[in-house]
């Protein structure tokens, strides 16, 4: 039993960590909403009055805006993709009986843990350059012509590095799931008579449902932000600049901060949306 | 009952997970081999796997080169840094959440993880403003704040799931034996909590280490870490495939070691707890 004591006790405990993380929401998110109703340019005669809604206005009419929009959904929607489908076959060949397979683990898990500028310049210069790049020596190899992957695939090429990044965490998840699925209820739709394909697709898949919906939002949540692929290899160019980018650019290159700003708040919009289904799953969670 | 496998399946399910698993792993290994190369080597047209002089000489130039100890040490303040300060403020807390629940716990556990999932480039400006005006632009103990707060959510539900495990009936016969509030955390919770901890404190060194967005983007030359470090490698003067390849060897080896230890709390501190 908690007596009165010990609850104000643990308030005071749960004090700093909760007053640090209201600072670190409340402060700066109402300063990139002041500066959003504002004409603000730091180079260019600095704070030049309200506006309204002029910023944000302008940020959706810019023309760069709805090729930022795509650019993003293709990314987005293109890892999420690639990252289940390949993680749910990747997982189920894990589970199986095999030689090794805590090295393989070690190896499938590997890219996680490398830094992303450190995986974007490799894949960049060691795979992905038209010259001296795997790719193009084996493309030689077939008699083909090299392709210039980041500004004739540019979004491909971004999606196949941001996958390979993320591969290793829908893995992860995939698998510590399917470990928890009861063998027996599988054995006996084996003896049964049902084929491998129904078995998958009546057992296996609904069971993963809930550890893939994690896996989609939380994704989404990480790839809606992803900068230094994008800042390491084309600078958001050849059709590359998502959201994320085109905000940072209005932001610190462009130093246009009352625009920046009106991005930053669809931003902080767009990523609570996927925030609420996200907590609804992990919030049910909690009262189990 | 397990169930029985044929050899020959099992021989067909050892090849294909270790060919994908190669596959997978190729990128890595690709760049740890060329940075035993030289830039000749690196470039050679057919590519050379395995038959080449392995030199160390691009290590010796980056060492050299780069104040590569530098970027390192700004690596291990700030990812060292971040996480224990975020242990100090979150251990009481994720503590408190475990063991003397109330009817909003649950609200602010959730409302946590909701400032996790702020966007950076949202808060861009704010922040580069109050680095400016503060003087902690390129200055590492700003940067360490940053991080430990963006991984704050993290470190609570990781601590609070590991907690809420803890038999709470241990905690009510050491308060009856009339352990104090301190005692009760010194002697009773700390020894039982100490594998949570440690995980957490891991995964968190991890994400610390790899986080390149603030990193990037609040520092310049004092206080870059070495995500920033290698990011240098991209102006097109930098370019020498094998000098690439063991500065990014140099800055992944440290994080490869720790992150496979920590396969386990990865899945369980990236999900929230959502999937054990």
């Amino acid at each position: 039993m908690a007596t009165q004591h010990s609850r104000s006790a643990a308030r005071m405990m749960m004090a700093p960590a909760v007053i640090l993380l209201l600072g670190w929401m409340l402060v700066p998110l109402t300063m990139t909403l002041f500066f959003s109703f504002k004409k603000y340019l730091p180079m260019r005669g600095g704070d030049l009055g309200w506006v309204g809604f002029d910023n944000y206005i302008r940020f959706v009419t810019s023309s760069a805006f709805w090729p930022s929009v795509t650019a993003t959904l293709v990314i987005v929607l293109g890892v999420l993709f690639i990252t289940v489908v390949f993680g749910v076959l990747l997982a189920i060949l894990l589970d199986q009986p095999m030689w090794g397979q805590g090295i393989v683990r070690i190896l499938v898990i590997a890219p996680f843990f490398v830094m992303p500028t450190v995986s974007a310049l490799v894949w960049k210069n060691m795979f992905m350059d038209p010259v001296n790049g795997l790719f193009a020596h084996l493309w030689q190899a077939f008699g083909l012509t090299p392709v210039e992957w980041l500004s004739q695939a540019s979004l491909g090429s971004i999606v196949m590095i941001v996958s390979w990044q993320w591969l290793p965490f829908a893995t992860l998840i995939l698998l510590t799931a399917i470990q928890s699925l009861d063998s027996e209820q599988l054995e006996a739709a084996e003896m049964d008579g049902a084929p491998p394909l129904s078995r998958f697709g009546y057992i296996t898949l609904p069971h993963l449902s809930r550890a893939i919906t994690i896996v989609v939002l939380i994704q989404t949540i990480f790839l809606l932000s992803i900068f230094a692929e994008i800042f390491v290899t084309t600078q958001g160019s050849f059709g590359t600049r998502t959201l994320t980018y085109l905000i940072y650019q209005r932001v610190l290159e462009s130093q246009n901060i009352g625009l920046g700003s009106a991005g930053g708040i669809y931003a902080v919009i767009l990523a609570n949306i996927m925030a609420v289904f996200l907590m609804r799953i992990v919030g049910k969670n909690l009262d189990a | 009952m397990a169930r029985s496998v044929t050899t020959q399946r099992k021989i067909i399910n050892t090849a294909a997970a270790w060919s994908i698993g190669f596959l997978i792993f190729f990128p890595i290994l690709w760049t740890i081999l060329t940075s035993f190369k030289t830039e000749a080597t690196a470039i050679a047209d057919p590519p050379v796997f395995l038959a080449f002089d392995w030199t160390l000489e691009n290590y010796e130039v980056v060492l050299e080169r780069s104040n590569y100890a530098r970027f390192l040490w700004n690596s291990i303040f700030i990812a060292g840094g971040s996480t224990l300060l975020g242990l100090i403020v979150a251990i009481p807390a994720a503590w408190s959440m475990a063991f003397v629940p109330s009817r909003r716990t649950k609200d602010i556990l959730l409302w946590m993880l909701s400032t996790k999932m702020l966007p950076a480039v949202g808060v861009l400006y704010p922040i580069y403003l109050m680095f400016i005006k503060l003087g902690l632009l390129d200055n590492r103990i700003g940067l360490t704040i940053v991080i430990m707060l963006i991984n704050l959510p993290i470190i609570v539900w990781m601590l609070y799931t590991y907690f809420r495990e803890i038999p709470g009936e241990i905690l009510e016969a050491a308060r009856m034996d009339g352990a104090t509030l301190k005692s009760e955390i010194l002697y009773v919770l700390t020894p039982m909590a100490v594998p949570g901890i440690a995980s957490t404190l891991l995964l968190n060194f991890i994400l610390a280490w790899n986080e390149a967005f603030w990193t990037l983007n609040l520092t310049a030359a004092k206080a870059a870490p070495l995500t920033a470090f290698i990011a240098s490698y991209s102006s097109p003067e930098g370019l020498f495939y094998a000098k690439l390849s063991a500065a990014s060897t140099m800055a992944i080896a440290p994080i490869l070691i720790l992150g496979w230890f920590s396969q386990k709390q990865l899945v369980r501190g990236l999900t929230f707890g959502a999937v054990k």
